[in-house]
């Protein structure tokens, strides 16, 4: 089996899918010509994501890796999605196959670019560095 | 329910082929070389098998070299084609852009040694243009090689027009068979084809065995060296009974040819019709010009590896074209060469029919494959922008 049973259960079954109409903060990484865009929708109250919402159009790691991530990150303070790697998300699937890594990279990022949304919209001074986004024509995609 | 729809990929065995295999492997183990009485008993054994698929392909016996299959036949048609060309100071190769990696990549290390290669345009319809290979031909061609018939849109090649115009012209002519044999009235004399590919598993026989037809008087290049066997130019002990499970596999099919294809078509049609009654869906490859056996399409918004582990979850067998079946960061080369977009390749689904499908599958399979579009646009961001008019849709 190319995926584990965890990312297949996350496949057959994604959390969080959908799109929160008045979300404070959307981040959308990837794009189509590579096989893979995700969007991100946070709701936050203060200094914690109350709710968050995806869509992703891409293959099974893809979607299991941002129902992971958005799982991950639910309820949790801005400070801790922040800190989300790639690899925690990778791990908490139970592994991808390499050539599949890059799913987990783009769920990553789909969060931080909500978030830097988030603070963009409401004139919060970021480390940019941080929240800087990999456009997938320079990530994995080339 | 259990729908195996991907015969392009491979068949199911036939229970004769299983059943002659068998029975050779217990009775004629000798190797086919051995002077000995159940050696040549063996030797007999092989060279009926040898002039019953020739016949089938309208060659005689000794055109026919056993190979392990159509990729290596195809490495040792095009190596053939090099050495006559570097002979005769002749290093142009033509051949098409949907053609099997066998042949690509073959034609990638070929470029290496010096030689300069063509690429013809498919076109959206998959079809290669004779009129536009007769301009491609110069006085330094040495080959032409196109494909029979597609192996993931199925569109079928005018072959006997192309093989006209390379003769006219003075240049060999060869065709990668592996999809053709078996399934179309495939002879290499009226065909006008100087060197053929074919694979047994490709019509309900074994894998790990083919052939290559090269019509007499070509030198043909030896690519495995050791042995004598295959006159010489394919070393290595006959792999007797796979080559008597192809022999009995192409005759199955060659008999019961226009039946199947009759039976088969009408369930293909049937197939199209349903999938395209999903909104922004595409039919890859001319609809009238494909094997009674393929279906492609396209669905926008979608990626094709999710669409197949759920459909895989619903019991049906399928395969795609999309970067992440192929283990490669692009989607498939053949529906690029088509002209469809990445983003539109990443969403193809290839259904491949045999005679063993039933019209109760292909119902089936139109509903689950309806269900599950359904269900990944539900989630696909590409989707949503296109339902709310943000993009426009590439598939009408």
């Amino acid at each position: 089996m190319l995926y584990s049973e965890k990312v297949m259960e996350h496949f057959r079954n994604p959390r969080n899918v959908g799109k929160i109409e008045d979300a404070d903060g959307v981040g959308e990484v990837g794009n189509a010509k590579c096989g893979d865009i995700m969007k991100i929708y946070l709701k936050i109250e203060g200094d914690v994501i109350v709710d968050v919402k995806f869509n992703t159009f891409g293959c099974a790691s893809a979607i299991a890796s941002s129902s992971m991530a958005t799982e991950m990150i639910k309820g949790k303070p801005l400070s801790d999605a922040l800190a989300l790697t790639n690899k925690a998300v990778a791990e908490a699937l139970d592994g991808l196959p390499a050539h599949k890594l890059h799913c987990s990279v783009l769920a990553q990022q789909a969060v931080r670019a909500a978030i830097k949304d988030y603070y963009d919209r409401n004139g919060v001074a970021c480390d940019k560095a941080q929240l800087s986004v990999i456009d997938c024509e320079d990530g994995h995609c080339e | 329910m259990q729908v195996y729809l991907d015969n392009a990929a491979t068949t199911r065995m036939s229970r004769a082929a299983i059943d002659a295999m068998v029975a050779c492997m217990d009775a004629n183990y000798a190797n086919p070389s051995s002077l000995h009485e159940a050696g040549q008993s063996a030797a007999e054994k092989l060279l009926a098998a040898r002039q019953s698929i020739a016949q089938l392909l309208g060659a005689d016996s000794d055109e026919i070299y056993f190979t392990s299959g159509g990729s290596e036949a195809d490495n040792q048609a095009l190596e053939t084609a090099a050495a006559i060309g570097e002979r005769i100071g002749k290093k142009h190769i033509i051949s098409s852009a949907f053609e099997h990696h066998a042949i690509l990549h073959t034609l990638d290390r070929l470029k290496k040694r010096g030689f300069r290669i063509t690429l013809l345009d498919v076109h959206e319809d998959g079809i290669v243009r004779a009129d536009e290979l007769d301009k491609a031909i110069t006085q330094d061609t040495v080959c032409v090689s196109i494909m029979y018939a597609n192996n993931e849109i199925g569109t079928v090649q005018p072959i006997k027009e192309l093989g006209a115009v390379c003769h006219k012209r003075g240049v060999l002519f060869h065709t990668d068979a592996v999809q053709a044999v078996g399934q179309l009235p495939v002879n290499v004399v009226s065909d006008n084809i100087d060197m053929l590919s074919f694979s047994a598993h490709k019509f309900h026989g074994p894998k790990g065995i083919g052939a290559l037809y090269v019509k007499k008087g070509i030198p043909v290049y030896t690519l495995i060296s050791g042995g004598a066997q295959e006159r010489g130019k394919r070393a290595g002990t006959e792999n007797l009974p796979a080559i008597i499970g192809m022999e009995r596999a192409l005759k199955a099919a060659c008999l019961s040819m226009s039946e199947n294809a009759a039976k088969i078509a009408k369930l293909r049609d049937r197939l199209i019709d349903g999938l395209l009654s999903i909104p922004h869906t595409v039919l890859n490859g001319d609809r009238t010009r494909r094997l009674h056996g393929n279906v492609n399409v396209c669905f926008e918004g979608i990626e094709g590896e999710a669409l197949l582990l759920m459909l895989s979850d619903m019991g049906i067998a399928a395969s795609s074209g999309s970067a992440c079946t192929s283990g490669s960061l692009d989607p498939s080369h053949v529906l690029l060469a088509i002209g469809r977009p990445h983003e539109i390749a990443h969403g193809s689904l290839r259904l491949t029919l045999s005679h063993e499908n039933t019209q109760e599958d292909i119902d089936y399979t139109v509903s689950a494959v309806r269900q599950v579009v359904e269900q990944l646009r539900e989630i696909s961001p590409v989707w949503r922008d296109l339902q709310e008019g943000k993009k426009d849709y590439v598939i009408q």
